[in-house]
């Protein structure tokens, strides 16, 4: 399953950015927040533990079930008066469900995480960016792996001069795209995709802010 | 009108190249003084584009330096800084000041570099740069424009022939011919009984091979660059040599070892010429070419 990836924010920052506000609400969300242990029910008791330790005072804390989805300030609206006392909801949710909140309660939010990627969850605790949505895939020429998010560089025409015993040269732990590229194409017969030269990517498959309608029913 | 480096290229002499690399600040004057010395005695002077994604005065500014004391300049462009629009304008650029040498690369992620938040552009990448200048060349920019006035321009690029695994580089190797490199310098190479085996793949294409020779400064250097510099290895005979030399002489055994490599490629003809990286040691490169037999 595809999920948002987020990392906490340093706690300096945090301060900062809580800085005059004394009365916060916590907000966690039973997604993909409680997948990568980032917002769920821990990470809230500990984070309302860290603010009262830092002289907050910390009006209430909920985990949400879907930050990101509509019906979010609903749920919210049970916690009633203890939402009204805040100075401001701090969000343990991805930027998604951040911005949904601001959207539509009117309060202030403070995000308590960086959201790094859309990513695939792995066995082992890791999750993978695997697809950067760029709006012109190309994956039916490189055996399904995707070098515009998988290679660093998004190169499209091969491995560049960094790649190291099939390695990224940002880091050994990492694959290169091109050697997965290559030994998939390899076993399937068909390394003449990675000869064929890719012309110069299209950077606008959607403009950002990038917006879709459905096509008219016929 | 044809550039020296391209005849020098294109008449079947040993072509030697030497690199050159900018200050990182505005004070020139070591830059130009390896100039001075190394103008009359290379083909070309290649000069480093923010080599190892480090920030410094321009590989534009360096090879017209090298221009305007009479040397030959081969300018290095890398795709990691600009994005389509600032490569094509910079060799618009360029071809209106008479460079007229380009190597073409895809460059180090700026994460290896001095200013490591920095965005990596990467709009385009090696092979298509090359392109970009074939078509530069047919009087279009890549979007289909017209050009006032088209460039010409000898261009080359890399090739790692050390690396593992290699088939994928040597997709890359074909790619990069195909979309029109006149030239190639490889990474640099130390064993040469490998490298003959590349060359005789090699050999096959309508390009000209420079191997890459970087002078090995010590023991200690060549051991780092085993660890640490993607296709590059040292074999171990080497690094016993070197770390062999009497205290003091490591660099004076490195200037051999050099001029020993340069002299059985010349002698065997193992491929077209040679590019010298001394990376901070410019000043021995005449000595290296002296221990070659060149000079």
């Amino acid at each position: 399953m595809i999920r948002t990836i987020t990392q906490p924010k340093p706690i300096e920052e945090l301060e900062r950015l809580l800085e005059g506000l004394d009365r916060i609400f916590i907000i966690g969300c039973g997604t993909c927040t409680t997948l990568t242990r980032t917002g769920g029910a821990p990470e809230v008791a500990a984070m309302q533990q860290t603010l009262s330790e830092k002289g907050k005072v910390v009006t209430g804390t909920t985990v949400v079930p879907v930050a990101c989805d509509n019906l979010t300030p609903q749920i919210l609206s049970e916690q009633g008066g203890r939402i009204d006392q805040a100075d401001a909801l701090l969000v343990m949710s991805c930027a998604f469900g951040v911005q949904t909140i601001a959207s539509q309660l009117r309060r202030l939010v403070i995000p308590a995480q960086n959201t790094l990627f859309i990513g695939k969850e792995r066995p082992d605790g890791r999750f993978d960016e695997v697809c950067t949505q760029c709006g012109t895939c190309i994956i039916g020429e490189t055996g399904g792996i995707c070098p515009v998010t998988a290679c660093h560089k998004g190169l499209v025409n091969g491995p560049c001069g960094g790649t190291n015993n099939g390695k990224c040269e940002i880091d050994a732990d990492k694959d290169c795209a091109w050697t997965m590229i290559y030994n998939r194409l390899k076993e399937l017969d068909r390394l003449d995709a990675m000869r064929r030269y890719q012309r110069p990517r299209n950077h606008l498959g959607e403009p950002s802010p990038g917006r879709y309608r459905l096509p008219a029913a016929p | 009108m044809t550039s020296a480096f391209k005849k020098a290229l294109d008449s079947g002499k040993f072509v030697v190249t030497a690199e050159a690399a900018p200050s990182k600040g505005t004070r020139l004057e070591k830059m130009q003084h390896h100039v001075e010395i190394l103008k009359d005695k290379v083909d070309g002077l290649n000069v480093t584009d923010h080599q190892s994604s480090v920030m410094r005065y321009p590989s534009l500014g360096g090879a017209l330096l090298v221009k305007e004391h009479g040397g030959e300049p081969i300018l290095q462009m890398t795709c990691r800084d600009r994005n389509r629009l600032a490569l094509q304008a910079d060799l618009l650029f360029a071809y209106s000041r008479g460079i007229r040498n380009v190597l073409c690369l895809t460059g180090d992620s700026v994460m290896l570099g001095d200013h490591k938040e920095a965005k990596g552009v990467f709009d385009l990448d090696s092979s298509q740069l090359l392109a970009a200048i074939r078509t530069m060349e047919r009087g279009k920019d890549i979007a289909g424009n017209e050009l006032d006035g088209a460039i010409e321009m000898c261009a080359g690029a890399i090739v790692t022939p050390e690396a593992n695994p290699i088939e994928p580089q040597l997709i890359k190797f074909e790619k990069k011919i195909e979309a029109g490199a006149e030239f190639i310098q490889t990474q640099a190479v130390y064993d040469l009984d490998n490298f003959k085996r590349f060359m005789d793949y090699a050999r096959r294409f309508p390009v000209k091979i420079l191997a890459g020779i970087i002078l090995l400064t010590s023991a200690p250097m060549a051991r780092f660059m085993n660890k640490n510099v993607a296709g590059v290895v040292v074999p171990q005979a080497l690094i016993d040599e070197m770390a062999a030399a009497p205290k003091g002489g490591a660099l004076r055994k490195g200037i051999e070892i050099a001029g020993r490599m340069i002299r059985r490629i010349e002698e065997e003809e193992i491929c077209d010429g040679v590019h010298i990286m001394a990376i901070g040691k410019e000043e021995v490169v005449p000595e290296i070419m002296a221990e070659a037999g060149l000079l």
